[in-house]
């Protein structure tokens, strides 16, 4: 099925939903090759929300947001606001510098304008212009940079974002949420955003899911990210976690 | 109509598409697998010679098979396609040994354009330009497949169909590049121009205009000596493929 029919399938009956919604899911569960991914999760997102999903590498939080995106198959309910423009940006792209690919043709490659991409590099912080420049001499935080402009072409409403700072020196790290936290306030945007970095989930989110294949908690991160809900999130690595603060 | 011309005809168009197609091929590290899908085609070359029949109608059913092969055994096994595909070759190279007439091995394992007739060369021109044409539709496509899946995906591109697409270009390109080149060297026609560009290109266009135009020049300048110098058209075509690769590492950008 493809993503376009997954949205208007899922979307449809979604009138009913409360203005400032955007997104709800119900009773989701996911089974991958007789695994069970992720069981019975239920949650909502706001408008304006910066929602972390957090937990450790293979709770399933990848799985989720391609979920999300209609890309796997799955049980329970997910609705999406009405007609709402999604952009993604996946955790990782192994191949791209085996071709001789400009900025311009990667932007290119989702159907954008030479206008569009100039102003949008210039709203990922982009004062030169990047666009003839090969994507494959491009430092890992310029390159994740590119990687959210090309998530915003075509105006979304709400960005997905796998882990954002994969591979990226802390640097990097800091420019690239500061970033989002900066488009999030120009463009109105709604952010889903999945990591299993714990200080990423106090600077920048409002709200934070906790998964480990079954949803282990949900809600505001200052109330709880409590030490017990930390330690069944992360079981034995929970000391590591708590360190890092 | 004059021979060399025909044979000319059928080398640049061959020639530039096997290098269009090329590109998509070395970005999806499938430039070996042409290789093998040459190799595939000898036991129906031997066919085709054995019984009289064109060589590129005796090769393509047997890449169509090695296809299907490594397509079903991709999505059974999850090994890597050029992995796989090195697993079916061997069976056809071997199956052709067993029964291809010694005294023709040459025109099967390196090829023969001098003999082309006219319907050949007709049926050549309008499968490449096909092939042309299609390849630019899937290009974009392909690229951002190859870039990631999911995002692929996650712009309704179908991933399935474009990679049976894919397959079935590099199989009808495969079958018609041994007829000039030969099932030792048709990944080569392919493969080369590819890299070559590479080398000298900054961007996409550059690139896939780049690997057309080196693939018609090789061509063009291999048949140029074959007619000059009565040695093979199919390794003379390679060679100057290769050449060309080796000034482009000299100009890499």
């Amino acid at each position: 099925m493809s993503i376009i029919n997954f949205l208007k399938n899922s979307t449809e009956d979604c009138n009913s939903m409360e203005n400032n919604l955007i997104l709800k899911v119900t009773d989701l569960s996911v089974e991958l090759e007789g695994e069970k991914i992720i069981n019975n999760l239920s949650f909502e997102v706001k408008s304006g929300d910066i929602l972390t999903i957090l937990g450790p590498n293979g709770a399933g939080k990848t799985v989720l947001l391609k979920t999300l995106l209609g890309l796997l198959p799955h049980k329970g309910e997910i609705k999406w606001k009405k007609n709402i423009r999604i952009g993604y940006v996946p955790q990782r792209l192994p191949f791209i510098k085996d071709v001789p690919l400009s900025v311009k043709d990667f932007l290119r490659l989702k159907k954008s304008f030479d206008k569009e991409m100039k102003e949008i590099l210039g709203s990922v912080g982009f004062k030169e212009n990047l666009l003839e420049k090969k994507v494959g001499d491009l430092s890992s935080g310029q390159f994740q940079r590119i990687l959210v402009a090309w998530s915003l072409i075509g105006n979304p409403q709400v960005l997905l974002f796998d882990e954002p700072t994969t591979g990226i020196d802390i640097e990097g790290e800091e420019t690239v949420y500061r970033l989002l936290v900066k488009l999030k306030e120009e463009r109105e945007l709604t952010i889903l955003l999945v990591t299993h970095d714990l200080s990423v989930v106090y600077t920048f989110s409002n709200y934070v899911i906790c998964l480990n294949k079954q949803p282990i908690c949900r809600g505001f991160p200052q109330e709880i990210l409590t030490p017990e809900n930390l330690q069944k999130l992360y079981g034995a690595e929970v000391k590591y976690y708590r360190h890092t603060h | 109509m004059n021979q060399f011309l025909l044979s000319l005809i059928v080398g640049i168009f061959v020639g530039g598409v096997a290098g269009y197609l090329g590109t998509l091929m070395l970005s999806k590290k499938m430039a070996l697998v042409a290789g093998p899908l040459g190799h595939l085609t000898l036991p129906g070359i031997a066919l085709a010679l054995i019984y009289g029949f064109d060589i590129s109608l005796g090769a393509f059913p047997f890449v169509i098979l090695g296809i299907v092969f490594i397509w079903l055994f991709e999505i059974r096994t999850k090994l890597p396609m050029e992995a796989l595909t090195a697993v079916v070759f061997a069976s056809g190279v071997a199956i052709a040994f067993l029964f291809l007439p010694i005294g023709q091995a040459e025109a099967a394992l390196v090829g023969d354009i001098s003999k082309v007739n006219l319907w050949e060369s007709a049926i050549s021109v309008v499968l490449t330009v096909s092939l042309f044409l299609i390849i630019t539709k899937i290009y974009p496509k392909m690229i951002l497949i190859n870039i990631s899946e999911d995002l692929a995906k996650s712009q309704a591109i179908n991933v399935k169909k474009c990679n049976l697409v894919y397959l079935i270009l590099i199989a009808v390109i495969v079958a018609l590049g041994v007829k000039i080149v030969g099932g030792l060297l048709t990944a080569a026609l392919a493969a080369i121009p590819a890299c070559s560009a590479r080398n000298l290109s900054r961007n996409i266009f550059q690139y896939a205009f780049g690997a057309t135009i080196i693939g018609i020049i090789s061509s063009s300048l291999g048949i140029f000596i074959f007619e000059l110098t009565g040695f093979p058209a199919g390794p003379l075509i390679i060679l100057a493929n290769a050449v060309i690769f080796l000034i482009s590492t000299i100009f890499k950008r």
